[in-house]
């Protein structure tokens, strides 16, 4: 059963819209804006795995796509632009543009040397939001509210949130799906096996990967765009290296090129960071260790264990 | 005499101060199937890259009929006619053979700057593609992953994508390399088949299937070409048998025996 | 601009330049043989730092907790070697920098448990306390001329190693043809662990020479790391020629850079509010321009040790 392939999607989105229901008994914000988190970093690793996972691009700074969308909400609302559709477009705007920029350089290069310029020009995000002293500079931005719709501050009820953010993540989730389906889907597939033979048949992958590379980019503002949003607060932390790793073990941890498991690698890491953080303010003696564990011995994520555990008891 | 569809003038390059491509000049013309024999070492790899774009000569020109494509990149000469295959077969492995082949087809109809709508859906794309598995006769296969295919239908799909880009000259990289004798046979036959229709380069190191198949021969011997010829002309040069045939035909002789 | 000032922030960046040499050369020839992109490196560096802190304590002087240090590095290296990086080898790029992510995690946790969040220091040693006079009326501390000096040393002896010795060979050999070395029948682990140690104690020299004027604390490896893939990116993967330039350019841009930026900004008619706002992101943003049109114009570095 778990191997069909639209079952475990729709039970994710299922259980995700079932959270609040679970507040109205409990009466736990705190589980709220988990779960708010969860899918919005969700949103951000689905993105990433459209790159990694479909075209091998190994993008070692995605987190400043977040931070991108994030600031360019929380600059526009410091400068008193507060609506919703001035902060979206403004956010995707500039994530598409430094996507552009430094997707059309970092993709001349290869292999390790694509890892290690996408890093570069993530910490490059993350120095320059950090010295704009006018926005709060290392200490970050703090936004009076959340995006007013239309004027009003619907989104400032956070059951109301929750809700549009898991819609958003619904609609990341089928756009991705779709894209990876189509024309363009296939190409990218294709330079991602073999770039030569893509050549041989007449396709140069470069322009296609730098259009996935600004697609996922977008997608990456549009999450940083909800974060600041939810936290109303921004901050350079936001794209930091280790934010961008962290987005990289969640797509590994829950099956890379399968997008729901971009979600449940996302819901696997915060959930744990919860849960191990309970036990000791040390918790990432045990996590880092648990990376390199997972990395030896479990290969395709928690989808690939569960495909593989499935696989032992039908066969 | 009919024009050629692929021409070389002058080829030319050095790797460090070794000559590995010496002075080449040939032709296919239409209906054809033109092969470049040589010993190990005699460059074809190397000429094969220049030809397809993988490599830049460092002097002479590439003409697909009589578009002067020596400064082109891979895809572009794709486009413009060039199908290849390649020595170590490589087809999309994680794709079906379906979707290997219409991804070609694809290459050659309309944009794929298409963002929306299945692909898997597009029944123009399909048919198509199971058109060319067909003429190879892979169609049964078409939806097991090429990675799982034997070595002798990765070599049939090769062919499929070849033929799916409808392309005006194809090159083949050593087709017959590790192919068993069965599937040889399959291959010379389609190779027969399809030169009416699609001329051909062919670098092959089989003899046998070469004096086959081959229309004229040229004969690559440490960059240089040392003859072209009908195959019974290339058999009886003197010049052939002492640099290559003779040494060749000796450890063939060996293998028969 | 004056002269002075130009002169000790060129004597700065040179000094940063050495330190992320030392650093990079570790990182490139670990990728460069062996094709491993370690993110871990950056806390070799952190461990050399602490080290110095606790071996200065143990002996009361840096000069005495040097080699012990160094030893302590290199043991540290070795052990993660064998427990983890050896295991990762043969595996993608993607695998590597994941489980050397959670190493850092780790690391960079585990040295709070050890030495607590605070930042610690090391006291600069008695006989390099004080400044000299490099020119009329310049003066520049001792400690750091003796930071450029055996950084420059390091350098040299490293040049000397790679290229005349027997491992040198094998060094240069599998960083341009990793296969062909294995064919000539080298133990290959052994290579690498050799490799691997050598790394991680330049990294760990680096780290122990800069604590006495560095504060020395958890996650001080990452930034440093990250200059460093810049360097190694810059100068070409696997060339220590390439790390060497790339380490000076990289250092000389970024600390002349931050010092000049407003300066130079007001000179081109700005105003000196927008350029002390403005100032300090451009020169943030420098290093990696530069790396990026390095890039733009030799996508595999300036000196690549093969056709990757």
């Amino acid at each position: 059963m778990l191997r069909s392939p639209r079952l475990i999607p729709i039970l994710l989105f299922a259980l995700l819209a079932a959270v609040p229901l679970a507040g109205l008994f409990i009466r736990d914000g705190y589980l709220l804006s988990l779960f708010t988190r969860v899918m919005i970093l969700a949103i951000a690793a689905i993105s990433l795995d459209l790159i990694l996972g479909f075209g091998a691009l190994v993008s070692f700074g995605h987190a400043a796509f977040i931070g991108i969308g994030a600031y360019a909400m929380g600059i526009l609302a410091s400068h008193g632009q507060e609506g919703l559709l001035a902060g979206l477009v403004m956010a995707l705007a500039a994530s598409a543009l430094f996507a552009l920029i430094t997707g059309a350089i970092s993709l001349r290069t290869k292999g390790v040397y694509f890892i290690m310029i996408t890093l570069a020009f993530g910490q490059m995000a993350f120095y320059t939001a950090a010295s704009l002293r006018a926005y709060g500079g290392d200490d970050g931005l703090t936004v009076a509210r959340r995006s007013l719709v239309f004027g009003s501050r619907l989104l400032e009820n956070d059951r109301v949130f929750y809700y549009a953010v898991l819609a958003s993540l619904i609609g990341v989730y089928l756009l991705c799906r779709m894209i990876v389906g189509s024309r363009f889907g296939r190409v990218l597939q294709g330079a991602k096996q073999n770039p030569q033979r893509m050549q041989a048949i007449g396709f140069n992958p470069y322009p296609y990967q730098l259009a996935a590379y600004v697609i996922a980019g977008m997608i990456g503002g549009f999450a940083g765009f909800l974060l600041a949003n939810q936290t109303e607060f921004v901050s350079p932390a936001y794209m930091s290296w280790q934010r961008s790793g962290e987005l990289i073990v969640m797509v590994i941890m829950g099956g890379i090129g399968s997008l729901h498991g971009a979600v449940i690698g996302a819901a696997a890491f915060l959930l744990l960071e919860e849960w191990l953080s309970g036990f000791t303010e040390h918790w990432k003696v045990i996590f880092g260790p648990m990376l390199v564990l997972i990395v030896l011995f479990m290969r395709g994520g928690i989808l690939g264990f569960l495909a593989r555990i499935s696989g032992a008891k039908n066969g | 005499m009919a024009e050629p569809v692929l021409s070389l003038k002058g080829l030319r390059k050095n790797f460090g101060g070794l000559r590995v491509t010496d002075d080449v000049s040939l032709e296919v013309r239409p209906g054809e199937i033109h092969a470049v024999i040589g010993p190990n070492g005699a460059g074809k790899t190397t000429l094969i890259h220049q030809i397809s774009g993988f490599l830049r000569p460092d002097a002479g020109q590439v003409f697909l009929g009589r578009r002067d494509v020596t400064r082109l990149a891979p895809e572009k000469r794709a486009q413009s006619g060039l199908a290849r295959s390649f020595q170590i077969t490589s087809i999309l492995p994680a794709f079906t053979a379906l979707e290997n082949v219409a991804l070609a087809v694809q290459a050659r109809s309309g944009s794929s700057f298409r963002f929306f709508g299945k692909a898997s859906g597009e029944a123009g794309l399909n048919s198509a593609a199971m058109a060319k598995l067909e003429e190879v006769g892979l169609s049964e296969r078409a939806e097991v992953p090429a990675g799982v295919l034997s070595h002798g239908e990765k070599r049939a799909l090769e062919c499929a994508i070849a033929l799916a880009m409808e392309p005006k000259v194809m090159l083949l990289d050593e087709p017959m390399a590790g192919a068993g004798h069965d599937e040889g046979q399959r291959l010379i036959s389609l190779m027969q088949r399809l030169k009416a229709k699609i001329p051909m380069l062919l670098v092959e190191h089989d003899m046998d299937a070469v004096f086959r198949v081959a229309d004229r021969v040229s004969v690559l011997v440490y960059g240089r070409i040392i003859a072209t010829g009908a195959p019974d002309e290339i058999r009886a040069d003197r010049a052939v048998r002492e640099a290559y045939l003779g040494e060749e035909q000796a450890t063939g002789d060996a293998r028969h025996a | 601009m004056n002269t002075t000032l130009f002169l000790i922030q060129c004597l700065n960046g040179l000094q940063l330049g050495v330190l992320l040499f030392l650093v990079a050369a570790g990182l490139t020839l670990v990728f460069g043989v062996m094709d491993f992109i370690n993110l871990a490196h950056g806390v070799q560096y952190m461990l050399g730092a602490y080290l110095a802190v606790t071996f200065t304590a143990l002996t009361g002087n840096l000069f005495l907790a040097l080699p012990l240090a160094l030893m302590a590095a290199l043991a540290l290296g070795l052990v993660l070697e064998v427990v983890v990086f050896r295991h990762l080898y043969d595996r993608d790029h993607l695998e590597q920098v994941l489980a050397t992510f959670g190493i850092i995690l780790f690391l960079n946790q585990g040295v709070k448990i050890v030495w607590g969040a605070a930042p610690l220091s090391v006291p600069v040693p008695e006989a390099l306390q004080g400044s000299i006079a490099i020119a009329q009326g310049v003066l520049y501390p001792v400690y750091r001329l003796a930071i450029i000096g055996s950084g420059l040393a390091v350098a040299l002896a490293l040049h000397l190693v790679i290229n005349h010795t027997r491992v040198g060979m094998l060094i240069r050999a599998g960083s341009t043809n990793a296969p062909m070395v294995s064919a000539l029948g080298v133990d290959i682990r052994r290579l690498f662990m050799i490799v691997f140690g050598f790394g991680a104690m330049l990294a760990g020299f680096a780290g122990i020479m800069i604590a006495p004027i560095l504060s020395v604390e958890p996650g001080m490896g990452d930034q440093i790391l990250i200059l460093a893939f810049v360097v190694i990116v810059i100068g070409g993967i696997g060339s220590i020629r390439g790390a060497f330039i790339a380490a000076i350019l990289v250092g000389l841009v970024d600390t002349l850079g931050r010092s000049f930026s407003v300066d130079i900004l007001r000179s081109f008619g700005m105003g000196p509010a927008n350029a002390r706002a403005v100032g300090p992101a451009i020169s943030s943003m420098l290093i990696y321009v530069l790396m990026a049109a390095v890039l733009f114009f030799r996508p595999s570095g300036l000196f690549p040790a093969k056709g990757r």
